[in-house]
């Protein structure tokens, strides 16, 4: 099976607390670290461990620029055989759409069997793969939780629904799936990993390349455009308890034998 | 201005909390909209769905047949595609179904989707105000889209309070206006129960709940231990499920279970929306975590800003002394 992963390279935050910066007009740049999106991590170990049952080969795409390329090379060193970046000045500022429209002009100069996609990333809009199976015409599922393949081109997915249930179906390939945390267990990927992937050529492709109209991506064809970061005061937010240790943890015990939180 | 409906989601005849919610929704883009209820489904729970929902919405369109038993949403898309106007405004509950829905939908009809939404600020022409949120809530962020050529929009549970204004609208059968739904290419087969855990935390009384800032499968018993001390129950957030350090069974949230305690100490947790989905009937929040900026901060009752594996202990030890 051909599988095609789209990856998105994110601030990590569970290595940073994400604020606002000075200006209040962006989210603080300065010494972010960023890794691939946590979801991406998944999809990526679910399309190795289908390649390693029924053959094929993994390869991981994102839209983005020269710094990108890192994490199409750690997921390469987790065992993605290819790596694919979409990179072009005319992408800069594109929306879900715009980003499902390059995908759709990368995905059209292969041939892939199954295309994956985290269930969602930074910007928790949780769309581009449900935009990219329309545009490709393909069945969808969103937050997958479980896969098998099937005889017949065909898949047997597990989709995780609200109270924890999971909603199982039968999809026909080719299919877009958006993964769900939890569906594995992503394996470690060590520095020697990287090592053996860090001088492997990764092919580029711009507008051209892909035989895009610049107005079509980027900002100049984005109908939903993100204006600001701000940070919103709700409510009076939470009573702090402050003091040393000792004084805080008696306050706590008070309010928690008024409230019935100690029996 | 352009059609608004609002999809509505539905269970046995009953319609989601997110079925009156929308209409505020709807009251915000344009607050003179007549608003149209969409309910797709079959037979009597269909009837019932639809009757449920006609007291708050100017007109709902019912749409009855077999393919609509099960909401699935490829054939819904469909259906939605071929009935509705194509500058329509679609709004639709952000949940698991929303989210198979609504962004191939946007495609379909060449819509603007703006997903998730929070709030909305209001229409300047073609151009929707509307507010959302990044990075599991850490921040927000104004957004303008474009609804000139139409609109899905989904909307975050909660965000918007129901009315009290009737509309008391007429139910109107559309069922024969869908057109061609061709053949699915994705079938539903059947629904797997969550599993049952060795302990119900929907019925505890007092939850110690865990989060990232728990660090370490090991260090779980610090929070045992403290539950211990207190009489209560661990239970946690996504994460620790998905490290497979606690069962499925005691996941708060959305995918997970909700609760109704009285009293929830969150441990170690940001706050995201999916979690705070799960927990019900306005408990006595404590929230301990060491980012001073986490949202959980913002709807608990007392904070505490502490590495919760120094603090933690201690107040174990202490509520041990004091007994």
């Amino acid at each position: 099976m051909e599988i095609l992963v789209c990856v998105k390279r994110v601030p990590d935050t569970s290595e940073n607390e994400i604020e606002l910066n000075r200006e209040g007009n962006d989210i603080e740049r300065d010494d972010l670290v960023y890794s691939v999106n946590e979801w991406d991590n998944y999809a990526v170990e679910e399309a190795i461990q289908i390649v390693d049952k029924v053959g094929g080969s993994v390869t991981v795409v994102t839209v983005g620029d020269e710094e990108d390329e890192e994490v199409l090379r750690r997921e390469m060193a987790m065992g993605a055989n290819n790596g694919l970046l979409l990179a072009d000045d005319a992408f800069q500022g594109s929306d879900g759409r715009g980003i499902a429209t390059i995908l759709k002009a990368a995905v059209e100069k292969g041939n892939y069997d199954l295309i994956l996609t985290g269930a969602l990333a930074d910007g928790g809009e949780a769309q581009i793969g449900g935009m990219l199976a329309a545009m490709l015409d393909v069945p969808f599922a969103s937050v997958v939780n479980s896969i098998a393949v099937l005889d017949g081109n065909k898949l047997k997915v597990g989709r995780e629904i609200e109270g924890g249930n999971q909603e199982m179906s039968e999809i026909e390939l080719p299919c877009v799936l958006s993964i769900q945390t939890g569906i594995n267990e992503p394996r470690y990927v060590g520095i020697r990993g990287i090592r053996k992937v860090a001088s492997v050529e990764i092919p580029s492709m711009g507008a051209a390349d892909l035989g895009l109209d610049a107005s079509a991506v980027g900002s100049a064809g984005a109908r939903v455009r993100r204006m600001d970061y701000f940070v919103p005061e709700i409510g009076d937010g939470a009573e702090m308890l402050e003091g040393s240790t000792d004084e805080i943890i008696e306050k706590l015990i008070e309010m928690l034998k008024a409230k019935g939180g100690l029996k | 201005m352009a059609q608004i409906f609002a999809t509505i989601v539905h269970k046995a005849g009953v319609p989601d909390d997110s079925a009156v919610e929308l209409v505020t929704a709807a009251r915000k883009i344009d607050a003179g909209a007549t608003v149209t209820a969409l309910v797709f489904g079959s037979g009597d729970d269909l009837a019932a769905a639809c009757t449920a929902v006609a007291p708050a919405y100017n007109e709902v369109w019912k749409v009855d047949g077999d393919a609509f038993a099960y909401p699935n949403a490829e054939v819904i898309r469909k259906a939605m595609t071929n009935l509705l106007p194509s500058d329509a405004i679609v709004l639709v509950p952000h949940d698991t179904f929303g989210m198979d829905l609504s962004p191939g939908l946007a495609i379909k009809m060449d819509s603007a989707f703006a997903s998730d939404v929070v709030g909305i600020e209001g229409l300047d022409g073609g151009t929707l105000n509307i507010v959302r949120q990044e990075f599991g809530g850490a921040v927000s962020t104004h957004v303008q889209c474009d609804i000139s050529q139409g609109a899905v929009i989904n909307v975050r549970a909660g965000s918007f309070a129901p009315e009290e204004t009737q509309a008391n609208g007429q139910v109107v059968d559309k069922s024969g206006d869908v057109g061609d739904l061709g053949a699915a290419r994705r079938k539903f087969l059947e629904l797997v129960a969550a599993e049952v855990g060795d302990v119900d935390i929907t019925k505890e009384e007092v939850l110690v709940s865990i989060g990232r800032g728990i660090e370490d499968e090991d260090n779980i018993e610090i929070a045992q231990e403290l539950a211990e001390a207190m009489g209560a129950v661990v239970s946690c957030s996504r994460p620790i499920v998905d490290a497979k350090w606690l069962e499925k069974s005691r996941q708060v949230g959305t995918s997970g279970q909700t609760v109704k305690p009285k009293v929830y100490l969150a441990c170690g947790i940001s706050g995201s929306f999916q979690h705070l989905g799960g927990l019900k009937g306005n408990p006595f929040i404590v929230a301990i975590n060491k980012n001073p900026k986490a949202p959980i901060f913002q709807v608990a009752d007392v904070g505490i800003v502490a590495d919760i594996l120094d603090f933690l202990p201690d107040l174990t030890e202490k509520i041990q002394e004091s007994k």
